[in-house]
């Protein structure tokens, strides 16, 4: 196995420099250095000296990719992509545009994040594969039907209406619950609770049909006519063999989202106010802040990559048939 | 259940009962603040910057304006706006001197070459308590000699254990004017001052060549470095000497460019590993002013807390006659500031922020568009109310025109809309007269506006109101308010121009002009649809060309647009600082400046020179009228309007006056804290009974299912 993680630890190199490459060009084709400098000094009474000067302290004041008036090595290492970009293979993020150290926000910001994200999906977790083993029970019965239909309305909707309609139900009519902002520690958990809930209403139609389908294909399999032939009772075979067999797929498509959990969500954030890396995102969009975005990025195609991997790494636990060669 | 569930379930039940216990449900605050003397407000952005030397934007100055002073500030409640000392002592004496240094009197335009502004600070102001500024027992600077080791456990300012003060001088001051200048800092205005103050540019060289090629985070001391136009004379007096006249700098003494900073401040922050902890000047700001930031979290919360070194100052005892009445003149003569704390919170969007003030979570909040319905409602007349709803709640409202304009300029080097051809003029006229801005304002601003007649916003001089003020070549004066001349004579003056019906009578083509705009998006349509409309009443094709801001500022850097809407909020109350968007050497094509128009022209220019360095008062009133006329004349913009404020406040919000050009606002505010418990604990009651009714559905909607189960188990085969 170790042999198969280095080789798809070496696979992963050329995939990282392409979505470098491809967020460099992308974040330059829409924004000039200039653009950057005038963004950060501001738009009044700023000059062309101002620009160079900050361009010129900042790095940007380089070409992007090859440096003509370099010679040898240094037309490559004396560009915005070499200092700027390369050395997030080391994981060097670096500081923004503004000066903040990267590592440091990100350390900060995950925080706020996960502290939705892990809730949310254990939960919904758990409620999408009671729902989809009862509709599973009840197959082509009225209540597998009507389950169904309300599961394609629920994937329909839009999330931000789940935010908005959760934040004016629950916060505005009944008054439950804050509508928005973030704390750490036990009074925080009530702001906890209407994101939480928004992500896994939002998120159980889609889940609840897709575990019903895995589960619908696992109880059509032999060994479960074999068991009920037995005369097993029917919890018994849901419960201990169904529910076990059908976990290897559930378990895998989890496990791939789990390093994404740290990455937050940007809407959700921004709505609620949870100072978590999805709203880091956007902000340093919106700011124009390319170290941030780059570094976001980068993280992100990183965290993708562990994430199958780690998918991989699961079917073999899950099923002792698979082998990783 | 399980013997080892119990506990788990008895905790978690505990833990949100806790966290939910006491007070409103909803309540995003912690409850022992209540009755408290605090204020609760908000911000959407994090301010990219807090030190003062950087800060240029509304969203930066909501904090650093409390916490930094520059010698002057805005009379609180006086109209016209009015200047007093803040930190100084009086006004700033000046003085003017011919090139040889030699006295001269104000009247003598032509021979003064230097005006000096002397600037004498009251003595006993202290700064607020800061590291930096700490010391030992033996009298020595305890935090500006950190090493490594030092440093280990610091992460935040707060880890410093020790802090100090001291006394305010006029080389703090002087200090920061140097700030500015230097090349390092990028301030914004550096442009500007360079212009004026005396060695400005030789300074930056100085420190240039003493400080190029040291690492970053190395301290520039600047305190050494001489500056031709900056001195010392003793421990509260400083001088600036600024080239020629410029009466407008006793504005920018008013903002926060001009406040001191100490040099233990800077060199506290230069150290090693500091920055890498990201403890910054741009991070913790170092005052005199009435609060200090006692939490910095932009992305989540702001606190600012009374500084227990301020120097006091007393609420104004005299305003405009209404403010007695209104209840303005209450706290005349108070302690300043009135509360003792401010809580800002993140709120990137519009509908939980306008929610929580609803709720009485906020103290204060503005109008969206998204909003406005719920809160505003026009009567019989017009005139303005507020709803049933913000009634009901006891919520007032306040409102101001803007000092500000939101204008469609034509680029005067283009062949077809520019230039001084009577051709060209004409055209610009008829389409000042088609493009109908009160309907502009009715549709897209919710009548939150009023159309511009020249370029000087209400409330600054030199804007003249009634029939004496209007644009004759757009407006008549009919029943006493302007009426829009009608597009009958908009079309006389295309046929005049040599467009009957806008068709092109030298090329028989239809004319077709070009809309340059970074508006984008489904919001924009309805806008750019409303625009072709207007112009499609003369004929004009008008076509968009919508693009992001980053490539509109480059065509109007490089003068290629046709027609453009753009805007401007003063810096100051000066007819200056709006006359000078049109003023020839400040042409943004040429010279990079600000005036996006391009427009030159050399009587308009020669009277903004003139109109610049006098006092506010009949003849520089005249000239005023004079440049207007000619711009009226030209027509370089369709004026656009001036936009309308609305702030809406709770009943327990008091001394709330909208002053546009003051930013150190805080102090002045006051909450009466026990009446906003009462009505927030009124107004959010949790209503709970809906939960659990949901609750029973979702269980009796189970019974089916739990039905279906027991008989599918227990049932036999038939």
């Amino acid at each position: 196995m170790i042999a198969y993680i280095v080789r798809r630890a070496l696979y992963a190199i050329p995939i990282l420099i392409g979505v470098n490459i491809i967020t460099f060009l992308l974040f330059f084709v829409v924004n000039t250095p200039d653009d950057m400098a005038r963004m950060f000094l501001g738009q009044k009474h700023v000059t062309e000296v101002q620009i160079e000067d900050w361009k010129t302290e900042r790095g940007y004041h380089n070409p992007l990719f090859y440096n003509a008036d370099a010679e040898g090595l240094d037309s490559f290492k004396e560009t915005i992509f070499y200092t700027k970009s390369l050395r997030l293979f080391v994981f060097d993020f670096g500081r923004s545009d503004s000066g903040r150290d990267i590592s440091f926000d990100i350390s900060q910001r995950m925080w706020p994040s996960l502290a939705i994200a892990v809730p949310q999906l254990l939960i919904g977790l758990l409620v999408a594969i009671t729902f989809a083993l009862l509709i599973a029970f009840f197959r082509a019965t009225y209540i597998d039907y009507w389950a169904v239909v309300i599961c394609v309305v629920l994937m329909s909707i839009s999330s931000l209406f789940y935010i908005i309609g959760g934040q004016f139900v629950m916060g505005k009519l009944l008054r439950v619950v804050p509508i928005s902002g973030f704390e750490s520690g036990i009074f925080g958990i009530k702001f906890l609770i209407l994101p939480v809930l928004i992500g896994v209403v939002g998120g159980i139609g889609s889940s609840t049909r897709w575990y019903r389908t895995i589960f619908l294909e696992e109880m059509n399999k032999d060994y479960v006519r074999t068991v009920r032939a037995k005369g097993i009772a029917e919890q018994t075979v849901l419960f201990r063999h169904v529910l076990r067999n059908a976990l290897i797929p559930i378990l895998t498509g989890v496990v791939v989202i789990l390093p994404l959990l740290f990455m937050g969500s940007l809407i959700t954030e921004s709505f609620f106010g949870i100072p978590g890396l999805g709203s880091y995102t956007i902000d340093a969009i919106n700011r124009q802040d390319f170290a941030i975005v780059r570094s976001m990025v980068f993280l992100g195609a990183v965290l993708y990559i562990i994430g199958l991997l780690l998918t991989d790494i699961s079917y073999t636990v899950v099923d002792p048939r698979v082998r990783l060669g | 259940m399980n013997d080892r569930v119990i506990p788990w379930f008895v905790a978690i039940i505990a833990c949100l009962l806790g966290a939910c216990s006491e007070g409103a449900w909803n309540n995003p605050y912690p409850n022992g603040e209540k009755a408290s003397n605090v204020i609760y407000s908000s911000f959407s952005e994090r301010p990219k910057h807090l030190d003062p030397v950087r800060s240029y934007s509304s969203n930066e100055y909501q904090f650093i304006a409390q916490i930094y002073e520059p010698p002057l500030q805005y009379h609180y409640l006086a109209r016209p706006y009015k200047l007093i000392p803040l930190t100084a002592s009086q006004l700033p004496q000046v003085r003017y001197l011919d090139a040889a240094g030699r006295p001269v009197p104000r009247e003598r335009h032509e021979a003064i070459a230097f005006s000096e502004y002397i600037v004498s600070i009251q003595p006993g102001i202290r700064y607020q308590p800061h590291p930096a500024l700490a010391r030992d027992a033996q009298g020595n600077a305890r935090y500006l000699h950190l090493d490594a080791e030092d440093l280990k456990g610091i992460h935040v300012l707060g880890d410093f254990t020790t802090t100090g003060s001291r006394e305010l001088t006029a080389a703090d001051y002087v200090y920061q004017i140097k700030r500015i200048a230097s090349p390092y800092l990028h301030s914004p205005i550096a442009g500007v001052m360079r212009e004026y103050i005396v060695g400005f540019d030789a300074f930056r060289e100085q420190v240039s060549a003493l400080y190029g090629d040291s690492p970053k985070g190395v301290w520039q001391d600047l305190r050494g470095i001489d500056f031709a136009g900056l001195s010392v004379d003793d421990r509260y007096t400083y001088r600036i000497r600024i080239h020629g006249e410029y009466p407008q700098l006793v504005y920018w003494l008013a903002m926060p460019f001009f406040a001191p900073m100490p040099w233990e401040a800077e060199k506290f922050y230069s150290q090693p590993g500091m920055e890498e902890r990201n403890i910054t000047l741009n991070w913790y700001p170092v005052g005199t002013g009435p609060f200090m930031l006692t939490e910095n979290n932009p992305n989540l919360r702001m606190v600012m807390e009374k500084n227990p070194n301020f120097h006091g100052e007393q609420y104004p005892v005299y305003g405009e006659p209404q403010d007695l009445e209104n209840g303005l003149l209450d706290d005349a003569g108070k302690a300043l500031p009135l509360v003792h704390k401010a809580v800002y919170s993140l709120e990137k969007e519009n509908i939980p922020y306008w929610n929580k003030f609803l709720q009485g979570y906020y103290d204060a909040s503005g109008v969206s568009s998204d909003s406005f319905d719920q809160a505003i409602q026009f009567g019989s007349q017009g005139d303005i109310q507020l709803t049933e709803l913000m009634q009901a709640k006891d919520i007032q409202l306040e409102t101001s025109v803007r000092t500000s304009i939101l204008y469609m300029g034509f680029n005067m080097q283009d062949p077809v809309v520019g230039g001084f051809s009577e051709r060209a003029r004409l055209l610009r006229r008829a389409i000042s007269i088609a493009v109908d801005y009160e309907e502009y304002i009715s549709i897209f601003a919710n009548g939150r506006g009023i159309a511009a007649q020249g370029p000087v916003p209400p409330g600054i001089f030199g804007n003249i109101e009634g029939e004496a003020g209007i644009n004759p070549y757009v407006y008549d004066w009919l029943d006493g308010e302007p009426k829009r001349k009608d597009l009958g004579e908009a079309r006389q003056l295309m046929a005049e121009a040599g467009y009957v019906n806008g068709i092109d009578q030298a090329s028989g083509k239809p004319l077709v002009l070009y809309f340059d705009t970074p508006g984008a998006g489904p919001g924009a349509k309805a806008h750019f649809s409303w625009m072709r409309k207007q112009y499609q009443k003369l004929g004009i094709q008008l076509v968009i060309r919508a693009t992001d801001y980053n490539r509109f500022q480059e065509k109007m850097r490089k003068g290629t647009g046709q027609i453009f809407q753009w805007g401007w909020n003063a810096d100051y109350p000066d007819p200056e600082n709006f006359f000078f968007l049109l003023y020839g050497p400040n042409a943004k094509a040429k010279h990079g400046g600000e005036n996006a128009a391009n427009y030159q022209n050399l009587e308009f220019d020669h009277l903004f020179e003139q109109m610049k360095n006098i006092e506010n008062g009949p003849v520089r009133l005249e000239i005023i009228r004079e440049m207007t006329r000619i711009l009226q004349r030209d027509a370089p913009w369709l004026w656009g309007h001036h936009p309308k404020a609305f702030s809406l406040f709770h009943s327990w919000y008091k001394n709330v006056k909208p002053n546009l050009m003051a930013n150190n606002l805080l102090k002045y505010k006051r909450v009466d804290g026990e009446l906003r418990d009462r009505k927030r604990a009124q107004w959010n009651r949790p209503n709970y009974w809906p939960l659990v009714i949901l609750l029973l559905v979702l269980l009796v909607s189970f019974i089916p299912a739990a039905v279906g189960f027991y008989r599918r188990e227990h049932g036999t085969l038939k």
